[in-house]
C-alpha cells in the first residue's frame, strides 16, 4: 500500500489529482474504519495521502473577513484558543469529542469530511454560518458549510480536492452555546445536539440567531422557522417560544442509541436549555 | 501480492532515545512500538481509539497511539509508560499503594494520561482528573482508586502501603504481590511476547448467524500466498472438534464443520506470517454461504416446529433448574399484597480491556539437556511431544483438559502457561484462543501466536445471559413475605457454556437473601443463534435480583412501609433456613449490612424529598436493594490444592494454581499463606497457575479463591509449620524467622536454628507443606432441597440518583455499599473489588447492550467513564465464617449483584416509572415517564 507524506499543498493536491487516495490527517476517523474493516476480514485499503507534514494548514488566524481555521487545527487546539464569545458553543463541542487523546489529534475539517450525523463540529460549523476552502486543481473555492454537507457521510468535495481551512465570518456581540446529549460522561457519540449562537440589543431583544441541531437527521440541520420566530423577541423569553413544529423539519432515526420519538423530544428541550443558557449568561454579563 | 513487503525505516525518538524501526509508514504507533521496538508497556484493548489503554504522550500531550500512523511520530517526542520520569515514578508508587491497577491492563494508559494532567496542571480538582483520563477505560476498578491515586501524587503525598509483619498479613492493606510490573507496564499479557519467528494465526468467522458453508479449493489459495504455512478446517483438528464446560456437553466445535451457528463462530484459520494472515481477505477464499433462518430470541428459539440447533435437543431447552420449598399456593394466599411483574434483560459484554492473545508451542518430551541422541532421532517418535499454551485464562486446568482433548494428546503433554490476565470476569473460563493455537502449533511444529481484536473478542466469546423473568411475591400486613415465585428463561446462545451453571445458579439465589416460607423457581436455559452466554459476574444471579428487589418495593408501596424497613424485617439471619433448606448457622451478616447504612439511608431520603419539593428540572431518588451469593460451585466438588516449599538455599515459594485476574486472589492467598505459616508475606516468591508446577486449584470463578483455595493455602502454611515446629521440637506459638537457609524456631526462651542446607533430603526441595480443600457441600435434590454453597456473601446497598425529568437521563450520585465479606483479608482489594463491581452494576442498569452485529466495539458498546462514578461509601461488616480462612468468604461476584437493582429503585423513587428492563438507556426512561403521564 502507498503512503504519500507530501511537504507541500501543491505536491498534495497533484498526488490527490492523480490517485484514488484515502487523506489522513488525525487519523481518529480513518484508523477505527480500517480497524472495523479488517475485523470482518476486509484488510484491503486505499493508498494514504497523509496531509499532517503540509506547512501553513494548523492554526487559528484572524482575518478582516473572518477567523480561518487552517484544515489541521485539531480539537484541543480549538479548545485552548482564545477566541470571542461567538466561539463558546463551538469550544464546548471541542472539550466534548471523545477524549482528550482524540482532542489532540482529531481535527475541524477531518470531522466535516467524515461527515457523519452525530459530528460534533457541523451543527457548530452551521450555527457559525461557515465557509469551507477546499483546494483542487483547479485552485482555490469556498462553499458555505450547508453546500458543502450533502448527506449522510457525503460532501460536495471533488475527487481532486482538500479541505484547506474552514472560515468563520465574524459576528459582532454574538454569544453561543452548544449542548451535547449522550448515555454517558466521556467517550460518547451525540444522541441529540444543539448549536445556538444570539446576538441581542441592549434591550435584550435578539437581533441575530441562528440554531443548528446535529444527529436528527443526515446532516444536521438549522431550525429557520425557530430562527424567525425569534428575531425581534427578548432573549429572555426565547426558551418559552420553542414549538414542535419548530423542529419539524428534522428526521431523526431510530438505532442503538436512541428512537427517533426520543431524539426529537430531546431535541427540542436542548433547543430550549441552549436558549436559557444564552440568557443566562447575558443576564450574568448584564449584572 | 507480495507477502512480505520490504519496510522503510523511521527513526522515532521514545522516552528521549532516538530508536531506528523498519515500518510500515501507516502501521499505528501502538504497533510499531510493541511488535516493531518491543515496547509492550503500551496496551491495544480497542485499536480504534475507544478505551485509551495505548495512551502516549507525543511531544507531551496524550494521544492513543492506535490512531497515531507510524510515518507521523517521526521527529516527535514519544513517551511510554516504560520512561524513566520523577512523575511517572511518583505516579507508578502511589498507583501500586492505592490498589489503582487491579488486572493492570489500563495502567499504562491511565498513568500516561495522568502523567499529561499532572505537568500541565499540578493541582487538578476532581473533575479536571476525570477530565484529565476521561479518555481511558478501567472495567476493574470503578476509577475510585484510580482517582484517589492521582489525588495523592498531586498533593505531594509520600506512596507507601504497609508491608506486614510475620503473622500480621491478614487484615493489612499490603500492596499487591503482582503490582509492580503491572505499574511498571512489564507484566506480560498474552499479547506481549511470543517465541521469536512465531507465526501468527487469525481465524475466519462466519458474518452469518445461521448458515452451512462449503469450501473450494483451499490448496490454490495457499499456493497463491507463500507466506500462508497452513489453512486449517474443521478437518484438520487432530483430536475430537469439539469443547464445552461440562463434560457431557461438549458441544462447541474448535472449527465449525460445514454449519454455523452464531455469527462470529471461527470457521478456518490461517496461519503464516503476519503480513500473509492479516493481508488476505475473507472475500478472497472459496467459502459458499447458504444462510439459514436464524433463531434469534428465546421466543423464536421456542417457537413450535422450528428446526432445533442441535439435533440432540429438540425443544432447544439446554437445561431447566427448579427449586420448590412450601406450598406456593398457600403462600400467595397468606399475603396481603402480591405483586408481579415481567423483566428483561439483555447480553452484557464483559469488556475486559484485554482481548484475548497467547501463544502455543509444540515441545519434544525429551529436554533437549538429556542428550540421549541426535535431533533427527528425538523428532522420529513424537507421540510423546507435548504442548504449552501460554496465554491468558481464569483457568488453568480447563484449558489444559480442552486442549488434551481437541489436540488428540493426554493431560500430561498439555501444559497451561496463564500470562498476566487483563480482566476476566467469567469471559475467560471458557477456552478461546487456546483451541485454536494449539492444534496450529502442533500440526505445523512452529509456534503460533495470536491476537483476537476488539470486535473479534466481543463477537465470538461469550457474554451475560439474557433474561425474561416473570415473577409473583406476596407479604402478610406486617410485611413478612410469605411467597416469592418466578420462571426464567435464559438465553444461552449457540453453544451450553455455562448456561447450566445459571440455570441452576439462579433458582436458588431468587428470593434474594430473605426469609421466605413458600419458594417455586424454575428456570431453563434455551438454545438461540446467538453468540453464546457464559459465566459473567454473578452466574444469572444479577438479572434475577432485578425482578426480586422490584417486587420488594411494589410490596413495600402496597403495604405502606418503608423500602428499607420491609428489607429489614425479613433480612436473613443467624439460624434461618434458606429456600434450599438449609440452615445458616453463621456468618450471615445481612442484618447488619442493613444497619450500617440506616443512617444514611435515612438522610438521603430526606435530602431527596428536600430537592424534589423545589420541583426543578432533576428529580432525585434512593433507592436500596440486597443480594446474596454463595461462593463456590453449586452443589459440586470443587477442591483446591495450594504448596509451599522451602528450599536447601532458603527459598520460600508458594506453588499457586489460582489464577489471579485483577482480582487479587495472589495477594490475599499469600496472605492467607504467611499468616498460616508464619513468616512474612516478603519472604515469598511465587508461581502463579503453571500446570506443569502448581497444584490444581480450580478455576478463578463463583468467588471462590478467597473461601476455597484460601483455605487450602492456610492448610499448606500450616502443613508446613507443623513440620518445622517439629523438626525444631517447638510449641505451637514459636516465631519463625528465615534468613537465607538459616531457619529460625524461637519457642519462648528457647531457640533453634535450622540450617536448611544441610537438611537430608533428595531434591532441592527440603521441606514442603500442602493443603487441600473442597467446602462441604451436597446435592440438591429434584426440588431444589440440600445444601448447595458452604457459605454466602451478603450486601446492601442504597443508589441515589438523580433523574433529568425532560431528558430521561440517569445520573448516580451516590452508592453506600454495605458487604458482608466475612473478613476482609485485605481491605484495599476487598474495597476495590466492590467499587468495580458497582461501575459493573452500573453499567448493566444504565448503558450496556450487546447486540450482535451493531454494538460490537468499544465505541457502540458503553462501558462507564471515570466521569459516569458515583461517590461510594463502603461499610465492610466482617460476620466471621468459622468455615473460611482467618473467617473470609468472597466478594467478587457479590459486588456487582445489588446495584442495579438499588439504582432502579431509586430511579422510580425519582420519577415514579417502574424499569422492567435494562439498560435504562435515555430513551427508555423517557418513554416509561411519557407512558405515566399519558396514564394520568
Ligand atoms: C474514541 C473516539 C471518539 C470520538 N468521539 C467523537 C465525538 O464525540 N464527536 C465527534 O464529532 N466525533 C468523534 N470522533 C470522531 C473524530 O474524532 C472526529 O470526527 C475528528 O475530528 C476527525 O478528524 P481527524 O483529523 O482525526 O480525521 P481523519 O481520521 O484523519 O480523517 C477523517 C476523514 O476526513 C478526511 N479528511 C481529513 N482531513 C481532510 C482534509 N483536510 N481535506 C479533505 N478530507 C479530509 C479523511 O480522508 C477521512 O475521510 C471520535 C473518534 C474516536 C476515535
Ligand atoms: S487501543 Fe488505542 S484506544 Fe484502545
Ligand atoms: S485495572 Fe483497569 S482494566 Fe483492569
Amino acid at each position: 500500500m502507498q503512503y504519500f507524506r507530501p511537504t507541500s499543498l501543491a505536491d498534495a493536491l497533484a498526488i490527490k489529482a492523480d490517485h484514488d487516495v484515502t487523506i489522513l490527517a488525525g487519523g481518529t476517523d480513518v484508523y477505527p474504519v480500517r480497524t472495523a474493516r479488517r475485523a470482518w476480514g476486509d484488510p484491503a485499503h486505499r493508498p494514504v495521502l497523509d496531509i499532517t507534514a503540509i506547512p501553513g494548514l494548523r492554526g487559528i488566524t484572524e482575518e478582516p473577513g473572518g477567523w480561518r481555521f487552517g484544515a489541521l487545527t485539531t480539537w484541543s487546539d480549538l479548545a485552548a484558543a482564545g477566541l470571542p464569545p461567538l466561539f463558546d458553543g463551538y469550544r464546548r463541542a471541542a472539550r466534548e469529542v471523545g477524549g482528550l487523546q482524540v482532542q489532540n489529534l482529531g481535527t475541524l475539517a477531518g470531522n466535516l469530511v467524515t461527515a457523519s450525523p452525530a459530528g460534533d463540529g457541523i451543527p457548530n460549523l452551521m450555527a457559525l454560518d461557515a465557509v469551507v476552502e477546499v483546494a483542487g486543481k483547479g485552485g482555490t473555492r469556498t462553499l458555505p458549510v450547508q453546500a458543502f454537507s450533502t448527506g449522510y457521510r457525503s460532501t460536495a468535495l471533488a475527487a481532486d480536492e482538500i479541505v484547506t481551512a474552514l472560515i468563520v465570518p465574524k459576528l459582532h456581540g454574538a454569544r453561543s452555546t452548544f449542548l451535547k446529549l449522550g448515555a454517558r460522561k466521556y467517550l460518547v457519540i451525540s444522541i441529540a445536539m444543539v448549536a445556538a449562537i444570539v446576538v441581542t440589543n441592549e434591550a435584550g431583544t435578539i437581533t441575530a440567531v441562528r440554531i443548528a441541531v446535529g444527529a436528527c437527521s443526515a446532516v444536521a440541520q438549522r431550525l429557520t422557522a425557530l430562527e424567525a420566530a425569534l428575531l425581534g423577541q427578548p432573549l429572555g423569553q426565547a426558551a418559552g417560544l420553542v414549538t414542535a413544529g419548530h423542529l419539524a423539519d428534522l428526521a431523526p432515526i431510530d438505532d442503538v442509541r436512541a428512537s427517533a420519538a426520543y431524539r426529537l423530544a430531546a431535541a427540542e428541550s436542548l433547543v430550549r436549555d441552549a436558549l436559557t443558557d444564552l440568557a443566562a449568561t447575558a443576564a450574568r454579563r448584564a449584572a | 501480492m507480495l507477502d512480505r513487503p520490504v519496510l522503510p525505516t523511521v527513526t522515532l525518538t521514545v522516552n528521549g532515545t532516538d530508536r531506528m524501526v523498519a515500518a510500515d509508514p501507516f502501521a499505528s504507533l501502538a504497533d510499531t512500538l510493541r511488535e516493531g521496538l518491543g515496547l509492550t508497556g503500551t496496551k491495544i484493548g480497542c485499536d480504534a481509539g475507544d478505551c485509551g489503554a495505548c495512551t502516549v504522550l507525543m511531544d507531551g500531550a496524550q494521544v492513543c497511539a492506535c490512531l497515531v500512523a507510524t510515518a507521523q511520530a517521526e521527529g516527535r517526542a514519544i513517551t511510554t509508560i516504560e520512561a524513566e520520569d520523577p512523575l511517572v515514578d511518583r505516579l507508578r508508587a502511589a498507583f501500586l499503594a492505592a490498589g489503582a491497577a487491579q488486572c493492570g491492563i489500563c495502567t499504562p494508559g491511565m498513568i500516561m494520561a495522568a502523567a499529561d494532567l499532572l505537568a500541565h496542571k499540578a493541582a487538578p480538582t476532581r473533575r479536571e482528573i476525570e477530565d484529565g483520563i476521561g479518555g481511558v477505560l478501567c472495567r476493574c476498578t470503578g476509577y475510585i482508586k484510580i482517582v484517589e491515586a492521582i489525588e495523592a501524587v498531586a498533593r505531594g503525598a509520600n506512596a507507601f502501603a504497609p508491608v506486614a509483619e510475620a503473622g500480621a498479613a491478614v487484615g493489612a492493606r499490603i500492596a499487591r504481590a503482582d503490582g509492580l510490573p503491572k505499574v511498571q507496564g512489564t507484566d506480560r499479557f498474552g499479547a506481549d511476547f511470543a517465541p521469536e519467528g512465531a507465526l501468527w494465526m487469525r481465524a475466519v468467522r462466519s458474518p452469518h448467524a445461521r448458515a452451512r458453508f462449503t469450501l473450494g479449493d483451499l490448496s490454490a489459495v495457499k499456493a497463491a500466498h507463500p507466506g500462508l504455512e497452513a489453512i486449517l478446517t474443521a478437518a484438520d483438528i487432530p483430536g475430537a472438534n469439539s469443547f464445552g464446560i461440562f463434560p457431557t456437553i461438549k458441544d462447541q466445535p474448535v472449527l465449525a464443520p460445514g454449519l454455523v451457528r452464531y455469527r462470529g463462530e471461527a470457521i478456518l484459520a490461517l496461519v503464516g506470517t503476519r503480513e500473509a494472515v492479516e493481508g488476505l481477505a475473507d472475500a478472497a477464499l472459496p467459502i459458499t454461504w447458504e444462510v439459514e433462518p436464524a433463531l434469534i430470541g428465546v421466543d423464536a428459539a421456542l417457537a413450535e416446529g422450528v428446526t432445533p440447533l442441535h439435533a440432540n435437543i429438540p425443544d432447544n431447552v439446554l437445561t431447566r433448574g427448579y427449586l420448590e420449598t412450601g406450598d406456593i399456593a398457600e403462600g400467595h394466599r397468606l399475603g396481603t399484597a402480591t405483586a408481579e411483574g415481567r423483566f428483561r434483560t439483555g447480553f452484557v459484554e464483559h469488556a475486559y480491556i484485554e482481548p484475548e492473545a497467547g501463544y502455543a508451542v509444540r515441545t519434544k518430551a525429551i529436554s533437549s539437556e538429556a542428550g540421549t541422541g541426535s535431533r533427527e532421532e528425538i523428532a522420529w517418535d513424537d507421540s510423546s511431544d507435548r504442548i504449552e499454551v501460554t496465554a491468558c485464562t481464569q483457568a488453568a486446568v480447563m484449558d489444559q483438559e480442552e486442549v488434551a482433548r481437541v489436540v488428540g494428546v493426554s493431560m500430561a503433554q498439555v501444559r497451561i502457561i496463564p500470562t498476566a490476565c487483563g480482566g476476566g470476569f467469567g469471559g475467560k473460563l471458557d477456552v478461546s484462543i487456546q483451541p485454536l493455537i494449539a492444534v496450529a502449533a502442533w500440526l505445523t511444529r512452529k509456534p503460533v501466536r495470536i491476537v483476537y481484536s476488539r470486535t473479534e473478542s466481543m463477537a465470538s466469546t461469550t457474554k451475560r445471559h439474557p433474561s425474561q423473568i416473570q415473577a409473583r411475591m406476596s407479604a402478610d400486613a406486617a410485611g413478612r413475605f410469605t411467597a416469592y415465585e418466578m420462571t426464567g428463561d435464559f438465553n444461552t446462545g449457540a453453544y451450553a457454556s455455562w448456561g447450566p451453571t445459571v440455570a441452576n445458579r439462579v433458582p436458588v439465589h431468587a428470593t434474594g437473601p430473605y426469609k421466605v416460607p413458600h419458594v417455586r423457581n424454575a428456570t431453563r436455559a434455551v438454545h438461540t443463534n446467538e453468540v453464546p452466554a457464559g459465566a459473567f459476574r454473578g452466574f444469572g444471579v444479577p438479572q434475577a435480583a432485578l425482578a426480586g428487589e422490584t417486587l420488594i418495593d411494589d410490596l413495600a408501596e402496597r403495604l405502606g412501609i418503608d423500602r428499607w424497613a420491609i428489607r429489614r424485617i425479613n433480612a436473613i439471619d443467624h439460624g434461618d433456613r434458606t429456600p434450599t433448606g438449609q440452615i445458616l448457622y453463621a456468618s450471615a451478616g445481612l442484618p447488619q449490612c442493613l444497619d450500617s447504612v440506616k443512617a444514611d439511608y435515612d438522610r438521603l431520603m430526606a435530602g431527596a424529598a428536600a430537592h424534589n419539593a423545589m420541583g426543578g428540572r432533576t428529580a432525585r431518588g434512593v433507592g436500596v436493594a440486597c443480594m446474596w451469593y454463595g461462593c463456590g460451585n453449586t452443589s459440586m466438588s470443587n477442591p483446591s490444592k495450594m504448596r509451599i516449599t522451602l528450599a536447601r538455599d532458603g527459598r520460600l515459594t508458594f506453588l499457586n494454581g489460582a489464577v489471579d485476574i485483577g482480582q487479587g486472589s495472589s495477594t490475599v492467598l499469600l496472605q492467607i499463606a504467611a499468616d498460616a505459616l508464619g513468616l512474612p508475606t516478603a519472604a515469598f516468591d511465587f508461581i502463579v497457575g503453571d500446570t506443569d508446577r502448581t497444584p490444581d486449584a480450580g478455576k478463578t470463578s463463583a468467588s471462590r479463591q478467597t473461601f476455597v483455595s484460601g483455605n487450602a493455602a492456610k492448610l499448606a502454611g500450616r502443613d508446613l509449620r507443623a513440620k518445622i515446629l517439629a523438626l525444631a521440637n517447638a510449641g505451637p506459638s514459636a516465631r519463625l524467622a528465615l534468613d537465607g537457609h538459616r531457619l529460625t524456631v524461637e519457642d519462648g526462651e528457647a531457640s533453634r536454628v535450622i540450617d536448611l542446607s544441610v537438611l537430608a533430603s533428595e531434591a532441592d526441595i527440603v521441606l514442603a507443606g500442602e493443603g487441600e480443600y473442597d467446602p462441604p457441600t451436597t446435592a440438591l435434590d429434584a426440588k431444589g432441597q440440600g445444601i448447595p454453597y458452604a457459605t454466602y456473601g451478603f450486601a446492601a446497598q442504597v443508589a441515589e440518583v438523580e433523574v433529568d425529568r425532560l431528558l430521561g437521563t440517569v445520573k448516580v450520585t451516590r452508592i453506600l455499599a454495605a458487604h458482608d465479606v466475612g473478613r476482609a483479608i485485605n481491605p484495599t482489594l476487598t474495597e476495590g473489588q466492590i467499587h468495580g463491581g458497582i461501575a459493573q452494576g452500573l453499567g448493566l442498569a444504565l448503558m450496556e447492550e450487546y447486540l450482535p452485529g451493531r454494538t460490537e466495539n468499544l465505541h457502540d458498546y458503553l462501558i462507564p467513564t471515570a466521569g459516569d462514578m458515583p461517590e461510594i461509601t463502603i461499610h465492610l461488616i466482617e460476620d466471621t465464617e468459622p468455615e473460611g480462612p482467618f473467617g473470609a468468604k468472597g466478594v467478587g461476584e457479590p459486588a456487582l449483584v445489588a446495584t442495579a437493582p438499588a439504582i432502579l429503585g431509586a430511579i422510580r423513587h425519582a420519577v415514579g416509572v417502574r424499569m422492567t428492563e435494562v439498560p435504562v438507556l435515555p430513551h427508555r426512561l423517557w418513554a416509561a415517564m411519557q407512558g405515566r403521564e399519558a396514564a394520568e
